[in-house]
């Protein structure tokens, strides 16, 4: 056998040699008319941590296939996605590959694909290089590698007035006491991105519903079914009448439908995917970054050859920011009103999500060992010094309370505020 | 009823007393080329007709080799995959089965990392070979741990050493939040130093070549010396070991030592050649494909570099042809998984013969 299959490995590789002299040619060409491309001819690569099935995943494909859509790129022959790519050295492979098939732009989805990506970028300076979540693009100094993120924080603000609605009904109906008005939230990481999130999902809900609190378990992992299907079990023993997710699977809403359908009402807001199907009795609203404005204005950008910013940040206001349709079935139109009074408000500057007068910190908890920060006698925030520039040693660099409010996202577009603030226990 | 006896069943099934190697041989051939059909069919069933049947192979041919970059990245995922089958291989040859090789190998990357976080001002060459070291001595603590027992008082080392996988996984994740690049993200930046330089102008060089030659040692090791003979005793019967006098505990001992001693330069290779960090998945899985990788070959470490490099073939042009159809990973691990049923069914057909009863009764 050793001798056949050594003939056929040896004819393979003839043929491989080959073939491989004729691509060479291929691979150069859409490169160099890469800067002049119009926008349909533009060619795009997308790296991602997981697939279609993962809801971060997903929320960001939706994204990418509407903007094409929209602008008239050819999804079939312009399009290549690289799924399920881990967060090493095959980042790198993955980047480098579709270099290879003529990408003008190249993104990355996930936090820890950022320094294969810079590598990347490193090699080629004519493709450009994007890369959802990251934090180095100011201080790379590469011209063709840009981070971006949204101000997703506003989106858990109007998601948490959401449920501080719903838990109101639920007082004001007699089914629990506002001392039970206790939510539970699923989060991936003890990571900024998460904590800023549940944050603001809280103190969305705190702004209608002052007696609420909030109980957050961690599960480690960006997307794991059984690990959030675990955890919604563990804080349904906590007794929590309401639940919210920053983990990438449909556990969360799945568990809180099992239960929802048993008899115990455990209403469930969600995170950048629409659960209404998945979750009819439970599911709320979810907020959601909408990556599509992002898309449609760095495709345009690029085929025009203008100037990329470095570090892009979607808004509410710009629309990559906002909730998905709602459940009817469980949210009247006199919460969606109320939703729209305070969207109003964070448009016009009125509301601020990290008001410091709204919420007290206890700095010598141990999950706030190493924030920097001050507080006033009542426990309001007067300094927070957060890490806002990349460093190895995360140095914490930049005064970030102004005018009274913590400035999410303000110094760069991934979010850095990460106290655990008064009223949310971890579990 | 329509069967009236038990006695003449419709198909019997014996086993060979004999088949010519040609016959053998033909029939493994055979079992592959059925395998590669029957990867075909199923991607061209799950693509919904994108591709066509003949694109597919010519798809996946140019994946792994179509540039000299797709070559090397071929080679490389080849020779990982190899390392630890051929680590598996004198361990499974004494009838001890390893399940440990993901941790083991996920240990001695750990080590490696350790060392250069610990005494990064070394020379590159001094730092290379005190992690290849640590790696090594890493790997052979975890496999001699479950070793030991299962000399000492007969624990199960099929348990064990699985069991040693989660630990291992568990440390990795202890270290791995003390070096985390942003609190709380849960992965570490890429080392600085520490990394094997290529070898004649080739990335992956030295682990390309230490590797082949460690199959080749090992080779020789498990065919030609008193040791490699001690281990095919102790594997085919301990009682008979013991009867010519061999220490079947040291060998039990020593050979998981040298079964995750070579997991752990696995990790070395791992860190040091291609990803320069550690983190809890590291080893891809490739610790359990390795067991299959060295079953077919027989436990034969030159025919593993077939059997692995036919596994990373069709996975990587698995996953050429999931990128240019829009599927996702799931994909290959389907097609990888479809294959190495087939091939590993061969087996059936050259071990027993398939007796209808027409011919039963013709026969002896």
């Amino acid at each position: 056998m050793k001798k056949i299959l050594a003939v056929l490995l040896a004819a393979l590789m003839l043929f491989t040699l080959a073939a491989c002299g004729g691509n060479g040619d291929d691979t150069t060409d859409p490169n160099a008319g890469g800067e002049n491309a119009g926008l349909t001819d533009l060619k795009i690569g997308v790296v991602l941590l997981h697939n279609e099935t993962v809801g971060y995943d997903e929320n960001f494909m939706l994204a990418i296939d509407a903007a094409c859509d929209e602008l008239g790129i050819d999804k079939n022959t312009n399009l290549i996605y690289k799924k399920d790519v881990p967060e090493d050295s095959a980042c790198y492979d993955a980047c480098v590959e579709l270099v290879e098939d003529g990408c003008d732009l190249i993104f990355a989805d996930s936090f820890g694909h950022e320094e294969f990506v810079i590598k990347a970028a490193e090699e080629f300076p004519e493709v450009q290089f994007f890369h959802a979540t990251g934090t180095n693009a100011k201080i790379a100094g590469l011209a063709n590698f840009h981070n971006a993120f949204a101000s997703i924080y506003e989106g858990r603000y109007l998601a948490g007035v959401v449920a501080g609605l719903k838990l109101n009904e639920l007082i004001e109906n007699g089914d629990i006491t506002a001392e039970e008005a206790k939510m539970g939230y699923i989060s991936a990481k003890p990571y900024a991105e998460c904590i800023s999130g549940y944050t603001s999902y809280y103190l969305g809900a705190k702004s209608v519903c002052p007696s609420a609190t909030m109980v957050v378990t961690y599960t480690d992992s960006w997307a794991d079914l059984a690990l959030e299907q675990e955890a919604a079990k563990k804080l349904i023993k906590e007794g929590v009448v309401l639940m919210s997710e920053h983990a990438d699977t449909d556990g969360s809403p799945m568990a809180c439908e099992d239960e929802t359908k048993a008899g115990n009402a455990l209403y469930h807001v969600g995170y950048n995917i629409n659960f209404n199907d998945i979750a009819p009795n439970a599911n709320l609203v979810s907020s959601k970054i909408d990556w599509t404005p992002y898309f449609k204005t760095i495709f345009t950008a690029v085929a025009n050859g203008e100037e990329v910013e470095a570090d892009y940040c979607g808004t509410i206001e710009t629309g990559s920011v906002r909730l998905t349709e709602y459940n009817d079935a469980n949210v009247t139109e006199e919460m969606k009103a109320k939703v729209e009074e305070v969207k109003a408000g964070l448009l016009d500057g009125t509301i601020k999500v990290f008001d410091t007068s709204t919420f007290t910190v206890t700095l010598d908890r141990p999950e706030n060992e190493f924030v920097v920060a001050e507080v006033d006698e009542d426990g309001h925030l007067t300094s927070f010094t957060a890490d806002a520039v990349a460093d190895a040693a995360f140095t914490p660099d930049t005064e970030s309370v102004i005018d009274g409010e913590v400035a999410e996202s303000l110094h760069r577009s991934a979010p850095y505020f990460n106290i655990i603030i008064d009223g949310i226990e971890i579990v | 009823m329509k069967v009236k006896t038990a006695k003449e069943p419709m198909i019997r099934i014996a086993k060979r007393t004999e088949l010519s190697t040609g016959l053998s041989m033909g029939i493994r051939v055979g079992s592959i080329v059925i395998a590669l059909l029957a990867c075909g069919l199923v991607l061209l069933l799950i693509t919904n007709g994108k591709i066509s049947f003949g694109d597919i192979y010519s798809q996946m041919l140019e994946g792994a080799f179509g540039t000299a970059r797709r070559i090397k990245i071929t080679v490389r995922d080849t020779c990982a995959l190899l390392c630890l089958a051929v680590a598996l291989a004198p361990a499974f040859k004494m009838r001890f089965w390893n399940i440990g090789a993901e941790g083991q190998a996920l240990v001695g990357a750990l080590a490696s990392c350790i060392v250069v976080k610990l005494c990064p001002d070394l020379p590159v060459a001094l730092l290379l070979l005190v992690m290849f070291i640590a790696s090594v001595v890493a790997g052979a603590l975890w496999g001699v741990i479950p070793g030991y027992f299962k000399a000492k008082i007969k624990a199960n080392e099929t348990l064990f050493t699985l069991m040693m996988n989660y630990v291992a996984i568990q440390l990795v994740k202890f270290f791995v939040v003390l070096w985390e690049k942003q609190k709380g993200a849960g992965v570490m930046s890429t080392l600085t130093t520490g990394k094997l330089p290529q070898l004649f102008g080739v990335d992956y060089g030295w682990s390309i070549v230490i590797i082949l030659v460690i199959t080749v040692l090992s080779y020789v090791y498990m065919k030609y010396s008193k040791q490699g003979y001690e281990i095919a005793v102790v594997g085919e019967s301990e009682n008979t070991a013991r009867y010519i006098g061999i220490n079947v505990n040291k060998v039990i001992v020593r050979t998981m030592a040298i079964s995750g001693a070579l997991c752990g330069l696995a990790g070395f290779l791992l860190v040091s050649g291609t990803h320069h960090l550690v983190k809890s998945d590291i080893v891809g899985g490739n610790g359990f494909t390795a067991i299959i990788v060295a079953w077919l070959a027989k436990l034969n470490p030159l025919t593993m570099i077939l059997t692995s490099f036919f596994v990373s073939f069709l996975d990587i042009g698995t996953a050429k042809i999931a990128s240019s159809c829009n599927l996702n990973d799931f994909a290959s691990d389907v097609v990888v998984g479809v294959a190495l049923f087939i091939i590993l069914a061969s087996e059936f057909f050259i071990n027993y013969r398939v007796i209808f009863n027409k011919r039963a009764k013709e026969g002896k």
